[in-house]
């Protein structure tokens, strides 16, 4: 079995790949994808320590996050047709549209 | 616990070397003869129309967002269907609750054309 | 398993969501031409919940295993939530009507919203906190882009969106830290766990830390401000209206009641950052208001600074004494900028044209000849923005600027007396345009945005006469916190 700090280490690396891709990449798709990827950063802090206390609130906690994530895909995605029908463009340094 | 890792590691080595190999004993011994038809893309034997990037109908994505959305809340079903012989009446009713709000998204998609193809 | 009295305390959330979901539906069989009745439908669910909040005005407890508390707190917050409620469906009717847009979508989604802040106002669970969260972000995604197909309002949604989204990554993880750190994410367990000296410290202040960025985003505190000013431009009047007011209200909700109850201990730490963030808000955003011709904008810059000043208060919040007078200073403030802010976006709404992004400040030229009522209520909710007496915007800081001297707050005071001076210069351009300058402003059909503006003034002028009641039914709803 391996030790909770393997887990945990993981879920940092994958909450800061997340966090640059936020920051670095300019197509709003996999912006959202390296959203998805912080939120399952943090279920997998959830599933491990929820592991190590031998408590199932942990992964409880993870179900909700789960559906939840869902239900923002969907507005996401939805979101992003919508704009890629008016625009036929989701990059985010082009979303310049307002300005003051 | 170490040899465990030795066997993913073998197991790495050896997928990975099976497909290397089968493609670079491809390009050594096949028979190099191009020509224009053999250059072009390859889509199923019919000759390519128009640019790679097309628009898929709206309609499209929307049937897939509201497939999502069905698809990943019977996540909460599945905990509810192993433990039902345990459960109390209520935990019964708030399934049935719960598959009642999901109708009524249902039921709005339908209305407003969500599942119409035409 | 829960009893009839869990159902009982959160009453008021029952049976708005309910309501919320049969307007869905009801909708769906109404024609285009008569969206009217969704309108009508939505208050009167707004008014029913409502009823019922006032009706449980005074009573505590928790309900759902402690998932979530009913007290003072709680009940004043859902009556705001849901009054504001009342004053986004009034000041949508005309203007949906104007843009094209009537699609009786806007009002479920609102109620939704709402539902969600006033979950959040009561949450006393962790993974609550973060549930209610996205019941208040997710239709207000929606809602900001609610003008689809324009391209403003699509961009507007994308980007608060997108950094939405972000922020409830971060709190997300911030939240699964404190899980990891004491075991628990319910509020009295994680207590108990620190209490008994169980709780890891580090990953603790990790969580918190990670958890103030979260709350920074939603109620939009210099530097998680960035999608302030674009989302409340490029999103319909009557949702910006409604975004400045409850969403920042939900924000700080959650953020008093998360770091009263759990983080104590971390004050001396968190001290110091809580003064950055509010020192840095009332400086970046009263500076740059002064650049803004865009009225939506101004406000947008006048939101993110409002944040730095109630912030100003909770700095010292580790001294329980101060921490109740924060408390009961933030939530009259609330009230006071809610009338405040809902004033004036709603004279705005009122001369609004259809298919625009907001007023500039030339357009008000002329306001106060033409329609001396609107003027009027435009120049009390300026003048309470700057805080001049006889306004509630003036107790609103009173009572804020008296909070951080009895916590020795005395610089960030300073700043907040200073940038207020500061502040005075942009509202009053706005008052020297509607009542120095010559135009001929129009006021578009339908009253009800000049009914909710003089509501408002109406409001925020009758209740500087009487602070010291309001604030002290603030102070003793909120003594049964905790």
């Amino acid at each position: 079995m391996a030790p909770i700090s393997y887990y945990l280490v993981l879920a940092i690396i994958m909450f800061f790949i997340g966090i640059l891709g936020v920051l670095i990449r300019r197509n709003a798709l996999i912006v959202f994808m390296s959203l998805e990827l912080m939120f399952n950063a943090a279920n997998l802090v959830f599933v491990a320590f929820s592991r190590q206390y031998q408590a199932l609130n942990g992964q409880i906690s993870v179900f909700f996050v789960m559906t939840v994530a869902a239900a923002e895909v969907a507005i996401g995605l939805a979101l992003m047709v919508t704009i890629f029908r008016t625009k036929h463009s989701i990059d985010v340094d082009q979303m310049n549209n307002l300005k003051g | 616990m170490v040899n465990d890792w030795v066997y993913i590691g073998l197991f790495i080595l050896i997928s990975l070397f099976l497909p290397a190999a089968a493609i670079l004993i491809a390009g050594w011994l096949a028979p190099k003869k191009p020509n224009k038809i053999k250059n072009s893309t390859y889509e199923c034997g019919i000759e390519t129309v128009g640019d790679t990037w097309v628009q898929f109908r709206v309609q499209y994505y929307i049937y897939a967002l509201v497939f999502l959305v069905f698809d990943v809340e019977t996540v909460f079903l599945y905990p509810w269907a192993v433990a039902y012989r345990q459960l109390t009446l209520f935990a019964v009713l708030e399934a049935v609750v719960f598959l009642l709000l999901l109708a009524g998204g249902l039921i709005y998609a339908w209305k407003k054309g969500a599942l119409q193809w035409n | 398993m829960p009893t009839v009295n869990d159902f009982l305390l959160i009453l008021p959330e029952v049976v708005l969501l309910i309501w919320a979901l049969l307007i869905l539906l009801i909708d769906l069989w109404i024609p285009d031409t008569k969206k009217y009745y969704t309108a009508v439908l939505s208050a009167a669910g707004l008014v029913i919940s409502a009823g019922c909040a006032f009706a449980l005005l005074g009573r505590t407890g928790s309900a759902f295993s402690n998932m979530v508390v009913l007290d003072g707190f709680s009940s004043v917050l859902s009556i705001l939530f849901l009054l504001s409620g009342l004053a986004a469906v009034a000041l949508a009717y005309d203007y949906l009507k104007r843009n094209a847009a009537q699609r009786g979508e806007y009002y479920t989604l609102l109620l939704f919203s709402i539902a969600g802040m006033m979950l959040m106002a009561s949450a006393n669970d962790l993974i609550m906190v973060f549930l209610s969260l996205e019941l208040l972000s997710i239709p207000l995604y929606i809602l900001a882009g609610f003008f689809r197909p324009r391209l403003a309002s699509e961009e507007a949604a994308l980007k608060y969106f997108l950094l939405g989204a972000f922020s409830s990554a971060i709190l997300l993880f911030g939240i699964a830290w404190i899980y990891g750190s004491t075991g628990h994410t319910d509020f009295p367990g994680i207590v108990a766990s620190i209490d008994g000296g169980r709780a890891n410290y580090l990953l603790l202040l990790i969580g918190a830390g990670l958890l103030l960025v979260g709350f920074g985003f939603k109620i939009g505190v210099f530097p998680f401000h960035m999608w302030v000013p674009d989302t409340y431009q490029g999103s319909p009047s009557s949702i910006g209206a409604f975004m400045t007011v409850a969403t920042k209200a939900a924000g700080f909700a959650a953020l008093l009641r998360v770091f009263l109850v759990l983080f104590p201990a971390e004050a001396p730490i968190m001290a110091g950052i809580l003064w950055g963030l509010s020192a840095a808000s009332m400086i970046f955003g009263n500076t740059v208001a002064i650049a803004q011709m865009n009225m939506k904008r101004l406000l947008a810059y006048s939101s993110i600074a409002n944040a730095g000043y109630i912030l100003m208060a909770f700095v010292p919040y580790g001294n329980p004494v101060i921490a109740q007078e924060a408390v009961s200073s933030a939530l009259f403030y609330l009230l006071a900028y809610a009338l405040t802010s809902f004033g004036a976006w709603a004279v705005m709404i009122a001369l609004e044209p259809a298919e625009s992004d907001g007023l500039l400040l030339q357009d008000f030229s002329g306001l106060g000849r033409k329609y001396p009522w609107l003027g009027a209520a435009l120049l009390i909710s300026m003048l309470s923005f700057i805080g001049v007496p006889l306004t509630m915007g003036f107790w609103g800081k009173f009572y804020l600027f008296k909070t951080a001297v009895d916590g020795s707050q005395i610089p960030l005071v300073l700043i907040g007396l200073l940038t207020s001076l500061v502040s005075a210069y942009y509202y009053l351009r706005i008052v020297m345009f509607a009542y120095f300058k010559p135009g001929e402003p129009q006021i578009q059909p339908g009253r009800w945005a000049s009914v909710v503006a003089v509501i408002c003034a109406a409001g925020i002028f009758v209740l500087s006469f009487i602070p010291t009641p309001v604030f002290q039914f603030a102070a003793q709803m909120i003594m049964g916190m905790k």
